[in-house]
C-alpha cells in the first residue's frame, strides 16, 4: 500500500486544478440553483463551448490565445441566450429538460465526424496552452513545495490563476447577492410570480442569472483545457454537471463560499474514495473487484452520497437549518 | 433497424480508425494526408485515391494496402482535394452519404487524417442507390419503419415516466437507468444463464417490475411521506441515475453486448421495407403492450384511479382511492415496461451501461411533444420523435440524428410550450 | 386608525359617485380608471371568461363577487397580464393594456394581490418590503456591483417600508423570514409589500381568505385606508360580511360574463344574483342566512382548496 502516495494527491486535490474548475462551475450553479431556483443541467455545455472556443480560435484558426478566451466567453453568452430564450418563461422542469439536452446536443456535435475538421471529433483538441503557460511571470522552472507536497512552475502558475479568478467570482457574487439585484434573484426563486406582480422584469434577471452563472461557469472549461492542454467531447458530459450541483449542495446552497469549500471537500474525498480503492484492489485486499470497476465505485459513490445529502441535509454542511435549500418549494 | 448497426458499425470502425491514428503518427517529418478504408471493419484493399491542389492540379495517386491504410506526403501546407475513386471500390461498398470527395488541410510538419466512411451497398435486389425518385421513396418507406420501432420503444419509456409524473410530479430523470436494467438483467439470464431469450425477457420484466416496486416502497414513498418537494426529487432523481449506471456498469463492463438469440437474421422483404422478423415481432409486441396499457387505463379500476390520481391527488384520496397504493402500481408497471422497452432497444441495437440514459433524453423529447403528464400525448410524441430521428438520417448524418430531434423538442417549446396535446395552466 | 370623519368623508365622496347609477352590467361610471371591453378566455371548450363591458371607477372601493367558478380569478389574471386573454380590450387611466407583460401592468399603477399569499418565504420581511419598491437603482446589473450608488435610495426605501410596516404592526417582524410568519400577517406583509409600488390601483384577490377573525377587522381598516390615500381598490371576495361593510359598488360575476352591478346593500337582492347563486329553478326567494350559508359553504370548499394547494 503506497500511502504517501494517497495522502499526497488527496492534499493536492484540496487546492488543486479540480477544484478550481470545479469550483468555478459550482459558483455558477450556484447563482442558477442556489440564487434564482433556476435548473440549469446543462452546466457542462457551458464549460464545453468555452474550453472549444479558446482550442478551436487557437488551434484551427491560429489567432491569439487572448481572441480564443473571448470567443469562449462570447460562446457561453450566446448559448445562455438560445437555452434561456425557449425556457424561461416556462415551468422549471423544463429549463432542466431543455439544458440537458442542449448540453447533450453540444457534445455530440463537438464529437461528430462531420465536424471533425473544426472540433477534432472524439480525440478533441490539442495544443493551445502554450500562450498560457508563456505567461507566466511568477514561477522559474523548478519545484514548489514542502517535502511530498508540492507543484511544478506550470501548475504553480495555473494554480495561482486559477484561485484568482475563483476568489474574484466570489467577490462579485458577494457584491451582488447583497444587492438590491440580488435580492430580485433571491425572490425569483421563492415565486416568481409575485416578483412580477411587483413590476420586476422576471425573464430579464432570469436571463442575467443564466448568463452570469454560465459565464463563471464557462472560465472552469478554459482552466479544465489549460491544465489538460486538450478537451475532449465525452468529457463535458452529464456527469460534469452533476458533480457541480453536489459540490454546490455539499457546501450549502445560496452561500458565496459554499461551492469553494464544497469543491474541496468532494475533491478530497473523490480522490482519496479512488485511490484507497485503487491501492485496495491492486495489493488484493479487494478480491472480487478489477481495476477498471474502480472508476464505476466511485461515481456510484458519489451518487449515493448525494442522494443522502439531499435527503438527510438538505442546507449542505455548514447551511443554515432555517434556510433548508431546496424544501421550501 | 440495419442501417442504425451499419451506421455504428462503420462510426466503430471510424473510432478504431481515430484511436489507431495516433499510434502510427509518424515523427516530425510527417506533412500530408492519409487515412484507412474499412468496411465493416474489414480493411478494403486496392482502393484508388488522388490529391490534388486545391486549384485542381494533381500532386500524387495513392492506393490502399493490405490493412486498407493510404498516405501521401506534401511539399506544401495548404488545402488539398481528396477524391476517392469510387469505381475502385468493392463491388458491394459505397461511400456513406455519397460524397467521394474531401477537402482537407495540412498543416505544417502535420499529418491529417481523411475519412471516407464506407457502406454496404442496399440490399441485393434493391435497385442501387444512384437510381434517383423510387429509391429514395423506398428509402424513406424503410426508414420510417424503423423509425416506428424506435418511436414505439421510446413510447414505451415515456409511458411509465408520465405515469409517475401524472401521478406523483416526479420528473424522474433515473428512468433511464430503468430501461438499461431491464435490457441487463434479460441478458444476464440469456447469456449468463444460457435461458432463451423469451423467458429470459419475461423474467427481467417481473423482476424489474419487482424492483420497481421495491423503489417506491423503499425510496420514493419514503421521500413523499417526509413531504419531499418535486423539485427535489427531480434532484436527487439525478443521484439515483448515477449510483444505478454506475453500478450497473460495474456489474455489466463498459464492453458493448448482444443478447445470444436472433442476432443475425436473414431479412424479409415487406413492400418497400427490407427487416430482420425480429423487427416486425418488436413492434407487434410493442404496440401490444402499448393498447393493453392504454385499455386498462381506461377501463380498469385501477387505471380509472391512477387517472384520478393524476387529475387530483387530494380529490381522489378523498374520494376512496388508495392513493399509495395506486402510485406502487404505477410504479410497478411502468418499471416493467420501461424494462420491456429494454430488451426491445438492446434487440434492435446492442446493449451498454448507456444505452437507458442516451434513450432517455429522446423519450424526454416525446413526452415534453406530447405535453408533460399526459399519458397519450407521450405516445404520439415518442412516435413522431422516433420517425423523426431515422427519417432525417436521409439528409443528416446518422451520428446527428439525436441532435435533430433534441433541437426540434426545443423549437416546439418556442412556439407551444404546453406541448401537441397539452393545457396550458392557470396561474393564481 | 385613522380619523373617522375623514374616512367617512372619503366613503361619501366615493357613494355620491354611485348615487342614482343604474344597476345594469357595465353601465358607465363617471370617472372610470379601468375600462373593460369585450375580454374574452377560453380553455379548450370552456369559456372561462367572456366580459362584455365593465368599468371600475376611480377612488372607489369595488367588490367582484360570484360563485366558485365564475372567472374571477382568472378575468384578473388577464387583467393584470399574468395570462393573455384570446380576445378583448381594456384600459387603464387611459392606456391600452391587452397585451402587456405582468410586470409593465405593475409599473403603470396597477398592483395586484394573489389568493394563495405569495410571501417570499426565504427572505425578510424587510427584504420583502423593499423589493416592492420601483425604479431602484442597484436594481440593475452593473450598479449592483457598486454599493455607493445605491446605498442612499436605500436607506429612503427601507425608510419608507419601515413606515408601512408600522402602519401594518408588523414592524416587530422586520427581520424575520417571511416564512414564519402567520397566514394573517402575509395577508398584512402582501398588502403592505404592494403599497411599496405607490400603485394607483390596488387588486386584492380574496384578501380575507385564510385570515384569522381576530385580523379580519384589521385588515378591513387596512382597505378602507387606501381609498382614503386616494388609491382605487378593485377585489374579489367571498365573505359576504367585508363585501357589505367595506365596499361601494359590487359587480357580480357568473360563468364568465357580469351579470349585475349594484350597491352592495341591494346587490344580493338582485333576481339574477340570486339565480347565479342558487342556479334559475329555485322555488322562493332564499332568506339573506340561507344564502349566507350557501355563501360559506363555497366559502368552505375554497379554503379546502387552498389548503391543498398550499400542500403541494
Amino acid at each position: 500500500m503506497d500511502w504517501l502516495t494517497i495522502l499526497s494527491t488527496t492534499v493536492h486535490a484540496a487546492i488543486g486544478w479540480e477544484t478550481v474548475v470545479y469550483g468555478l462551475a459550482a459558483i455558477g450553479v450556484n447563482i442558477h440553483f442556489g440564487y434564482t431556483g433556476l435548473l440549469n443541467f446543462g452546466q457542462a455545455a457551458f464549460m464545453a463551448v468555452a474550453g472549444y472556443g479558446l482550442a478551436v480560435t487557437v488551434v484551427v484558426f491560429n489567432l491569439p490565445f487572448v481572441v480564443g478566451v473571448l470567443v469562449g466567453l462570447a460562446a457561453a453568452a450566446l448559448l445562455a441566450l438560445l437555452m434561456g430564450i425557449p425556457t424561461l418563461q416556462l415551468r422549471a422542469d423544463y429549463l432542466a429538460i431543455v439544458t440537458i439536452a442542449a448540453a447533450e446536443i453540444i457534445r455530440l456535435v463537438f464529437r461528430s465526424v462531420y465536424f471533425k475538421d473544426i472540433f477534432g471529433g472524439s480525440d478533441g483538441r490539442r495544443g493551445f496552452n502554450g500562450d498560457f503557460y508563456a505567461m507566466n511571470f511568477l514561477y522559474d522552472p523548478g519545484r514548489y513545495g514542502i517535502g511530498p507536497f508540492g507543484f511544478d512552475e506550470r501548475t504553480m502558475w495555473l494554480l495561482t490563476v486559477g484561485w484568482a479568478v475563483v476568489l474574484l467570482c466570489c467577490l462579485v457574487v458577494f457584491l451582488l447577492m447583497r444587492s438590491p439585484w440580488g435580492r430580485v434573484l433571491k425572490a425569483i426563486r421563492e415565486d416568481e410570480d409575485a416578483v412580477r406582480a411587483l413590476g420586476k422584469n422576471v425573464f430579464a434577471y432570469k436571463m442575467q442569472s443564466l448568463m452570469l452563472g454560465g459565464i463563471i461557469g464557462c472560465f472552469g472549461g478554459f482552466f479544465y483545457g489549460l491544465y489538460n492542454g486538450s478537451v475532449q467531447p465525452d468529457v463535458f458530459g452529464t456527469e460534469m454537471t452533476f458533480f457541480a450541483y453536489t459540490i454546490v449542495i455539499l457546501g450549502g446552497a445560496a452561500r458565496v463560499f459554499g461551492p469553494v469549500v464544497g469543491a474541496m471537500i468532494f475533491w478530497v474525498l473523490f480522490v482519496f474514495v479512488g485511490n484507497l480503492l485503487a491501492e485496495l484492489v491492486a495489493n488484493g485486499y479487494i478480491p472480487f473487484m478489477t481495476n477498471i470497476q474502480v472508476g464505476p465505485v466511485r461515481y456510484a459513490l458519489v451518487g449515493l452520497g448525494f442522494i443522502l445529502l439531499l435527503v438527510a441535509r438538505p442546507q449542505g454542511i455548514f447551511g443554515d437549518k432555517r434556510e433548508i435549500a431546496i424544501d421550501a418549494r | 433497424m440495419r442501417r442504425a448497426v451499419i451506421a455504428f458499425t462503420a462510426f466503430l470502425g471510424g473510432l478504431i480508425f481515430l484511436l489507431a491514428g495516433p499510434a502510427h503518427a509518424g515523427p516530425a517529418d510527417c506533412q500530408g494526408l492519409r487515412g484507412t478504408l474499412k468496411l465493416q471493419g474489414q480493411p478494403v484493399n486496392g482502393a484508388k485515391i488522388a490529391v490534388t491542389t486545391e486549384g485542381g492540379q494533381p500532386v500524387k495517386e495513392a492506393t490502399t494496402n493490405a490493412q486498407g491504410i493510404w498516405d501521401v506526403q506534401v511539399e506544401q501546407p495548404g488545402k488539398y482535394k481528396v477524391t476517392l475513386d469510387v469505381g475502385s471500390l468493392p463491388q458491394n461498398a459505397e461511400v456513406r452519404g455519397g460524397n467521394n470527395v474531401r477537402t482537407p488541410t495540412v498543416y505544417e510538419g502535420n499529418c491529417s487524417t481523411v475519412l471516407f466512411a464506407l457502406q454496404p451497398k442496399a440490399a441485393p435486389g434493391q435497385a442501387p442507390q444512384s437510381d434517383g425518385g423510387t429509391t429514395f421513396w423506398q428509402q424513406a418507406a424503410q426508414l420510417t419503419f424503423e423509425g416506428v420501432n424506435l418511436g414505439l420503444i421510446i413510447a414505451l419509456g415515456a409511458l411509465g415516466l408520465s405515469l409517475i409524473y401524472g401521478t406523483t410530479g416526479l420528473t424522474n430523470f433515473a428512468h433511464g437507468e430503468l430501461i438499461t436494467l431491464g435490457a441487463v438483467i434479460a441478458y444476464a439470464f440469456n447469456v449468463g444463464f444460457g435461458i432463451q431469450l423469451i423467458p429470459a425477457a419475461i423474467i427481467a420484466v417481473i423482476v424489474a417490475g419487482a424492483l420497481g416496486y421495491g423503489q417506491d416502497r423503499l425510496f420514493w414513498g419514503q421521500l413523499r411521506k417526509r413531504g419531499t418537494g418535486t423539485i427535489a426529487m427531480m434532484i436527487i432523481s439525478i443521484g439515483v441515475a448515477i449510483l444505478l449506471r454506475n453500478l450497473l456498469q460495474f456489474f455489466f463492463g463498459p464492453q458493448t453486448e448482444n443478447f445470444n438469440d436472433y442476432v443475425t437474421q436473414p431479412g424479409i422483404t415487406v413492400g418497400p421495407i427490407t427487416a430482420a422478423p425480429k423487427n416486425f415481432w418488436a413492434i407487434g409486441i410493442e404496440l401490444t403492450v402499448l393498447v393493453i396499457v392504454g385499455i386498462a387505463l381506461m377501463k380498469t379500476r385501477t387505471g380509472k384511479a391512477a387517472r384520478a390520481v393524476a387529475d387530483n391527488p387530494a380529490l381522489a384520496a378523498s374520494s376512496g382511492i388508495n392513493v399509495d397504493r395506486v402510485i406502487r402500481i404505477i410504479w410497478t408497471a411502468g418499471a416493467a415496461i420501461a424494462a420491456l422497452a429494454g430488451v426491445m432497444l438492446g434487440l434492435s441495437q446492442s446493449l451498454k451501461f448507456t444505452m437507458g440514459q442516451d434513450i432517455l433524453l429522446l423519450i424526454f423529447a416525446g413526452v415534453t411533444l406530447g405535453g408533460l403528464g399526459t399519458a397519450f400525448g407521450a405516445l404520439v410524441g415518442s412516435l413522431v420523435v422516433g420517425v423523426f430521428i431515422q427519417v432525417s438520417t436521409l439528409w443528416v448524418p446518422p451520428e446527428l440524428k439525436s441532435v435533430g430531434a433534441l433541437a426540434v423538442l426545443i423549437i416546439v417549446l418556442l412556439f407551444r410550450p404546453q406541448g401537441i396535446l397539452g393545457r396550458r395552466e392557470r396561474i393564481g | 386608525m385613522r380619523d373617522d370623519t375623514m374616512t367617512a368623508s372619503a366613503k361619501a365622496a366615493a357613494l355620491a359617485a354611485f348615487k342614482d347609477m343604474a344597476r345594469e352590467p357595465g353601465v358607465p361610471k363617471p370617472d372610470p380608471i379601468l375600462v373593460v371591453d369585450k375580454v374574452v378566455r377560453r380553455f379548450g371548450g370552456l369559456t372561462a371568461v367572456d366580459v362584455d363591458h365593465v368599468e371600475v371607477q376611480r377612488g372607489s372601493i369595488t367588490a367582484l363577487i360570484g360563485p366558485n367558478g365564475a372567472g374571477k380569478t382568472t378575468f384578473f389574471n388577464q387583467l393584470t397580464g399574468f395570462d393573455t386573454a384570446d380576445a378583448g380590450a381594456w384600459t387603464f387611466n387611459g392606456r391600452a393594456m391587452n397585451g402587456v407583460p405582468a410586470h409593465r401592468v405593475a409599473r403603470s399603477g396597477m398592483v395586484r394581490t394573489f389568493q394563495l399569499t405569495k410571501a417570499l418565504s426565504r427572505l425578510t420581511v424587510m427584504e420583502n418590503m423593499r423589493l416592492g419598491a420601483q425604479h431602484q437603482v442597484g436594481e440593475s446589473f452593473w450598479h449592483a456591483l457598486l454599493p455607493p450608488l445605491w446605498r442612499k435610495q436605500e436607506d429612503e426605501i427601507t425608510e419608507r417600508a419601515e413606515e408601512l410596516l408600522a402602519r401594518f404592526k408588523l414592524d416587530a417582524k422586520r427581520d424575520d423570514f417571511a416564512g414564519s410568519l402567520s397566514g394573517g400577517q402575509r395577508k398584512l406583509l402582501e398588502m403592505a409589500r404592494a403599497l411599496m409600488v405607490r400603485p394607483e390601483l390596488v387588486m386584492l384577490d380574496e384578501p380575507m381568505a385564510g385570515v384569522n377573525p381576530a385580523l379580519t377587522q384589521s385588515l378591513l381598516g387596512h382597505v378602507k385606508d387606501l381609498r382614503q390615500q386616494g388609491m382605487t381598490v378593485l377585489f374579489v371576495e367571498h365573505d359576504m360580511d367585508m363585501v357589505r361593510d367595506i365596499s361601494d359598488w359590487v359587480i357580480v360575476m357568473a360563468q364568465g360574463m357580469v351579470i349585475a352591478e349594484g350597491p352592495p346593500s341591494t346587490i344580493m337582492s338582485d333576481e339574477r344574483v340570486i339565480d347565479a347563486y342558487l342556479g334559475a329553478h329555485h322555488d322562493a326567494p332564499l332568506s339573506e342566512s340561507e344564502l349566507e350559508a350557501q355563501l360559506h359553504e363555497a366559502e368552505a370548499a375554497l379554503e379546502a382548496e387552498i389548503e391543498e394547494e398550499t400542500q403541494k
